[in-house]
């Protein structure tokens, strides 16, 4: 199997696992050692670090999933992932980057169909016997705006 | 009644205002007209709203593009240093002068039809002013001085930039006042921010309610079921809320308390915040003395529309932008120091979590809002209660209190000219008092 498909095949499963679930298994996607962050692409442009959601460790993934389910108050919401074909940037072994065009629709409580966010992951993934897991995943939605509030992770 | 000037278009309904600052009448959040008078009266008038950090016009030629309640603005440094801020409109026919959100420009040209600014707002030059071959262009009398958009008064604080665009009020410092200046200070003062980054959360809800929201010190250890579990913030902590003389400003703030001992409140209270919840990475939580004292939380407003925060290690200000009555931006940009360790900046990006659209402990905020602004659909005439800690707007050593929410009424029934007018006859009497109001304008 190519890195391609091995991506392919990954990030299908990862946003079977948001939308669908079950979400406990979404921190699995990454290594232990991880970078995960939500930004928009005016502060990835211009090189400002910050994130709506900043992880660097699978704990930190896991501890946003618990929050969700334990402590954080929010209107029931499901998304609908709709992904492109993960482009291939660079391989150099296991280490590869690839970039994914994203479209998330949300339905909130009883609400319609929104947009919800449209962007790009940008990706490191280590892939090993086949497999794929997300070393590195900035997901830089295209506009700055977000709509009431970002619970579950894109 | 006094009617509003101005904007306002056909006949209001009747309205009353309770008496009592404990009481707010849900109308206020949703009446159209009451909305486009806020333009007016409140960020167009005697009050001075945020603009932008001074960081983020570092260099000559900085701009940002940012807005006093629904009207664009510039703000610029130009070459001899200074900040300068001017409406973002084209003097000739209203075009955005600027589109981007920020930048470096030597000047302006609208693209309607090339009219050029310098970068204090002055109109420089106006395309084919003089015609082409003879014909055409501008009469003889048209003077590039009497055309430009409004300047703004500036005011530059620790760093932050307010700007008015009245003549009608005090400097800056008496605006604020000694102890929200204070402060303001403890964070901000001698140091250089830098911005770690920029979000914008949008509110199906009034930008009251936001107002609101920020100085409820009663509703943080409530809804925000994160702090209290890892005791950032509960209501026995060491803290207190300022309330400025207006109302309009407050600042509720908490520190560790060193000689707490397990309080037994909590759980007499019926309210979430005795979980069994635990974080797989604690990491979030090890923060530094953010200026070397016991202060973990520190919740600032500045009326109308500003919020400076500190929770944890996690520094941002917001700005609270109305777009219409149930329309409201919310602009985050989080903050460092250029004096950050490296240790330091990493802190802060792992509690960047806590806040922001996302965030831990202010997600709750993004949703109850617009729950708010559902929940009063049909009930214009019936209204909010606030009596915790009282009736007044005081200041206060306990946060169980509504008193900065109170403050924030005071301030705004002053703005608006909603004053209860005890000589006018007695609306229908229920089964509390209230009475007519009357709304006075500003000169």
């Amino acid at each position: 199997m190519d890195n391609q498909t091995a991506i392919a095949r990954a990030q299908a499963h990862y946003a079977r696992c948001i939308d669908d679930g079950p979400l406990d298994d979404w921190p699995l996607f990454f290594t232990e050692d991880c970078h995960y962050r939500i930004t928009t692409a005016d502060n990835y442009s211009r090189g400002l670090p910050a994130g709506v959601i900043w992880a660097d460790t699978r704990g930190m993934l896991r501890d946003r999933v618990s929050a969700l389910q334990e402590a954080n108050i929010y209107e029931p919401h499901v998304y609908r992932h709709m992904l492109g074909l993960p482009a291939v940037l660079s391989e150099s072994g296991g280490d590869v980057r690839s970039e994914t065009p994203f479209v998330v629709m949300r339905v909130t409580g009883g609400g319609p169909t929104d947009v919800f966010a449209t962007g790009r992951y940008v990706d490191r993934y280590h892939l090993a016997d086949g497999r794929a897991l997300l070393r590195e995943r900035v997901v830089v939605c295209d506009s700055k705006e977000i709509d009431t509030l970002l619970a579950l992770p894109l | 009644m006094d009617r509003l000037s101005g904007t306002v278009v056909g006949r209001a309904p009747d309205r009353s205002w309770p008496q009592s600052l404990s009481r707010v009448p849900y109308w206020v959040f949703q009446d159209e007209e009451v909305y486009r008078a806020e333009q007016d009266r409140i960020f167009h008038g005697p009050t001075w709203s945020y603009l932008c950090l001074e960081a983020e016009l570092a260099e000559p030629g900085d701009f940002c593009a940012t807005f006093i309640g629904e009207q664009p603005v510039l703000v610029t440094r130009d070459v001899d240093g200074e900040i300068y801020a001017f409406e973002n409109r084209c003097a000739h026919r209203g075009a955005l002068i600027a589109m981007a959100d920020h930048g470096s420009a030597r000047e302006f040209t609208c693209v309607y039809h090339a009219w050029t600014y310098n970068l204090q707002g002055d109109l420089t030059a106006v395309a084919f002013a003089e015609g082409v071959q003879g014909r055409g262009g501008m009469p003889a009398g048209f003077c590039m001085n009497d055309h430009g958009p409004r300047k703004l008064r500036i005011a530059v604080v620790h760093g932050l930039v307010f700007g008015t665009l009245s003549n009608d009020l005090p400097d800056i410092e008496e605006y604020l006042g000694e102890q929200i200046l204070d402060r303001i200070d403890r964070v901000l003062g001698g140091r250089t921010p830098v911005v770690l980054g920029r979000f914008t959360q949008r509110l199906p809800n009034n930008w009251k309610l936001y107002a609101e929201n920020v100085r409820d010190s009663y509703h943080a250890s409530i809804l925000h079921l994160f702090f209290t579990t890892f005791g950032i913030n509960r209501l026995s902590q060491r803290g207190g809320i300022i309330v400025d003389r207006s109302g309009g400003h407050h600042v509720s703030y908490s520190a560790i308390d060193r000689t707490a001992v397990a309080d037994s409140e909590y759980s007499q209270q019926n309210i979430r915040s005795e979980s069994e919840y635990r974080l797989a990475d604690p990491s979030i939580l090890e923060g530094f003395s953010e200026v070397g004292d016991d202060v973990t939380l520190q919740i600032l407003s500045v009326y109308p529309g500003f919020v400076l925060q500190q929770i944890q290690n996690s520094v941002a200000v917001r700005q609270i932008l109305p777009r219409g009555t149930d329309d409201t931006v919310l602009n985050w940009t989080y903050l460092g120091f250029e004096s950050d360790t490296e240790e330091q900046r990493l802190v802060r990006m792992k509690q960047s979590n806590l806040v922001g659209p996302a965030g831990y402990v202010s997600m709750e905020d993004g949703g109850i809002g617009g729950f708010v602004q559902r929940g009063i659909a049909g009930a214009s005439d019936e209204y909010a209660t606030l009596q915790m800690g009282g009736e007044t707007a005081e200041s206060s050593e306990s946060r169980v209190t509504e008193a900065s929410v109170r403050g924030f009424w005071q301030a705004y029934r002053a703005s608006m000219g909603f004053v209860a007018d005890d000589a006018a006859p007695l609306h229908e009497i229920g089964e509390h008092e209230r009475s007519r109001i009357t709304r006075e304008g500003h000169a």
